[in-house]
């Protein structure tokens, strides 16, 4: 048995080695966050979530589009229904043919995605310097280092170091990889005014619409984790009785 | 007279059915009375859960099968829909997609127990052979499974993997092209891939059910690698291993839910919540952990068609692991130089899972090389030295002495055997 114990601790000796060296190579890891929805309890802070979807509205969906959203979603952060509707109604979306057969715009509903800035992947590039802004439903998950990446990058904006060769129209960022990011910095302090006046830095305002779009990337999370306490709570009480009875019915033939 | 069967069972229903149709008897004998090594210890769970496993994957597929759209337009949006708006589809998602490595892990156990107390030998072969079948079935449902969301990953990834093929000789593209069902990954691939996979599992369980009889004709091994020789060698089936695996079962299912539950992207990569998109290859395209020791052994050779060779044989070279293996002791636990070895496979196997996970960079293609190269020595050459050059440690009498014996008498005892009943009191 001791060699077993001996191998395994260099095996796992090895292998930290090996992580470690892996590590060194990648670029800045962005700096690890307080969540409200992290650890086995996190739930979303809503109110974080509504300030967030506020920045969305006003900063984000100028440039990034959210297809896999919908109006109606926003229940998931504490919209009631009248607010759904009213936000739903403050854009233009198609809503079919009129007699003539032609295509016509209408007020959204809780029904309709979130509208898209553009109408295109090519639009989008020509308004944006030939970079495309990508789609943020998925953003937190989809990124290696998920919230706290994210948060890095709203919040990475620096000078860049001297000998540091920019290209034209790009912007110097920390936490992205290679540091060149085409997005101009999105977030000022005090760029958003919240009807509560809560507070407004632009920690505060990446904070926020993080929060946000860690919601719309699991929607489930606060369920899903709920669901897993119940879950391993019985599974570890089903364990208990069903090692009672193992020993029991074992008992004769030890 | 027509040939009824003759059954013991008084109650009218199943006495009725069971004279014509045995089932009840066969299940009585072989999961009731079924005679079974008394020594299990809990690596003969793994098993069982592959078992458990394979039904949950089987189970939550189906369902998901139900809201998912083959097409190339389509498919990443309806796993997105299946995530957000079908009822708990998040729920079968997740389980689906931690499922498929919770089955690898299970699987990789199951194997590593067969290594150990070499379950591979006489009179095992087969059952062992099918059991490899088992798991290139797996590998390939696993592969197809993984590029059905559509995802950046998915898609590069069966890019990849498909165009290992194109490393045969002179019929290499032509091979690809027909696997795509065009000049690219894109619809067709996408659409039969997704056929594949709702087809596959039903042949696996299929395969499983052989791989079951066949160990119903030779008995289990077991942790002493000998032969049960009286019935004091073993318990019946049932309740000793139902309730045993039942144990291992629930253990298992925390194991799961926690990665379901609270940790359910940590074995994902985020590219693949990023739509295919045929135009923009990924900084690194790397397959899911379990496939990465192959991965490994595939760039560990600077040539297409040697790489692609090491690979397939390096699962082809399991089929004939019962004659490699010359040694006729079976557990590790009575081979001192074998015991030693298989830990450094298992170790190579780790590190060649850490080099596929990274670029193929300095010291990472010299630990890969080192490490395949080891692999591919351990079965080919140190199997079959040792089983010449190594003296066996004392077996022991039977499988009921070790255990039923007092401690100290009764023969060497291995240190496992004799520290249990210690442990007891």
């Amino acid at each position: 048995m001791r060699s077993v114990r001996r191998a395994t601790v260099a095996a796992a000796l090895l292998l930290a080695g090996l992580f470690g060296i892996a590590a060194a190579q990648e670029s800045v890891p962005p700096p690890k966050q307080e969540w409200s929805f992290g650890g086995v309890f996190g739930t979303y802070d809503l109110a974080a979530a509504q300030r967030g979807f506020q920045i969305y509205s006003e900063v984000c969906s100028n440039c990034h589009s959210m297809r896999l959203m919908y109006y109606r979603d926003l229940s998931g952060i504490g919209l009631n229904e009248a607010q759904i509707k009213a936000v739903a109604a403050s854009v233009q979306v198609p809503v079919g043919l009129n007699d003539q057969g032609e295509p016509v715009n209408g007020p959204g509903t809780p029904a309709s995605r979130f509208k898209s800035p553009f109408p295109n992947d090519l639009a989008a590039r020509a308004a944006n310097n030939g970079a495309l802004p990508p789609d943020l439903s998925l953003i937190v998950n989809a990124r290696e280092g998920g919230a706290d990446y994210v948060y890095g990058i709203l919040t990475g904006y620096q000078d860049p170091p001297e000998n540091f060769k920019l290209q034209e129209g790009m912007n110097y960022n920390e936490y992205f990889p290679g540091h060149q990011i085409a997005m101009p910095r999105p977030l000022q302090d005090g760029q958003v005014e919240f009807a509560g006046g809560a507070p407004n830095a632009t920690a505060d305002e990446a904070h926020d619409v993080v929060t946000f779009l860690a919601w719309t990337s699991n929607p489930e999370l606060v369920e899903r984790k709920q669901m897993g306490i119940r879950a391993v709570l019985f599974l570890t009480l089903m364990t208990g009785l069903t090692y009672a009875v193992k020993r029991k019915i074992w008992a004769e033939v030890h | 007279m027509a040939g009824l069967y003759k059954s013991d069972y008084e109650n009218p229903v199943i006495r009725w059915i069971d004279t014509r149709l045995p089932i009840f008897s066969l299940m009585q004998k072989e999961y009731g009375t079924f005679p079974t090594p008394r020594n299990f210890n809990y690596f003969w769970n793994f098993g069982a859960l592959a078992l458990v496993t394979l039904v949950i994957m089987m189970a939550t597929g189906i369902f998901l099968a139900m809201n998912y759209s083959p097409n190339t337009g389509l498919a990443f949006d309806s796993v997105q829909r299946i995530m957000r708006d079908v009822n708990y589809g998040w729920l079968l998602r997740y389980t689906h997609q931690n499922g498929a490595s919770m089955f690898f892990m299970v699987v990789y156990i199951h194997i590593f127990r067969g290594f150990y107390y070499g379950s591979y030998k006489y009179p095992r072969e087969l059952l062992w052979m099918i059991g490899v079948v088992i798991l290139l079935l797996m590998m390939a449902t696993a592969f197809m499974g993984y590029v059905l969301p559509w995802g950046q990953m998915s898609y590069w990834g069966a890019t990849v993997i498909t165009n290992l093929f194109s490393a045969i000789p002179v019929i290499g593209q032509t091979v690809v092209t027909w696997l795509w069902g065009g000049f690219s990954v894109d619809n067709p691939t996408l659409n039969r891939f997704f056929s594949l996979h709702y087809l596959l599992p039903f042949v696996l369980f299929g395969v499983v059910f052989l791989h079951v009889v066949a160990l119903h004709i030779t008995g289990s091994n077991n942790p002493l690698g000998i032969e049960v020789k009286t019935p004091q060698d073993t318990l019946p089936f049932h309740p000793y291993y139902t309730i045993k695996d039942s144990v291992g079962l629930c253990v298992f299912l925390i194991v799961f839910a926690v990665f379901v539950f609270f940790v359910p992207h940590t074995l994902g990569d985020p590219n693949n919540f990023i739509p295919a998109n045929p135009l923009q290859t990924p900084a690194d395209i790397v397959p899911e952990w379990y496939f990465l020791p192959f991965y490994a052994i595939l760039r560990s050779v600077p040539n297409k068609l040697g790489g692609v060779t090491l690979m397939f044989a390096s699962i082809l070279v399991l089929f004939v692991l019962p004659w490699l293996d010359t040694s006729p002791v079976r557990s590790a636990r009575f081979r001192p130089l074998y015991r030693p070895f298989i830990f450094v496979l298992v170790l190579s196997l780790f590190a060649l899972g850490a080099v596929g996970a990274h670029k193929p960079e300095g010291l990472w293609v010299v630990l890969g090389r080192v490490c395949t190269a080891y692999y591919f020595l351990h079965f080919l050459v140190i199997l079959p030295v040792l089983g010449v050059l190594e003296r066996p440690l004392p077996l022991p009498e039977s499988i009921s002495r070790p255990v039923l014996g007092p401690p100290g008498g009764g023969g060497p005892m291995p240190a496992g055997a004799a520290a249990k009943p210690m442990e007891k009191s």
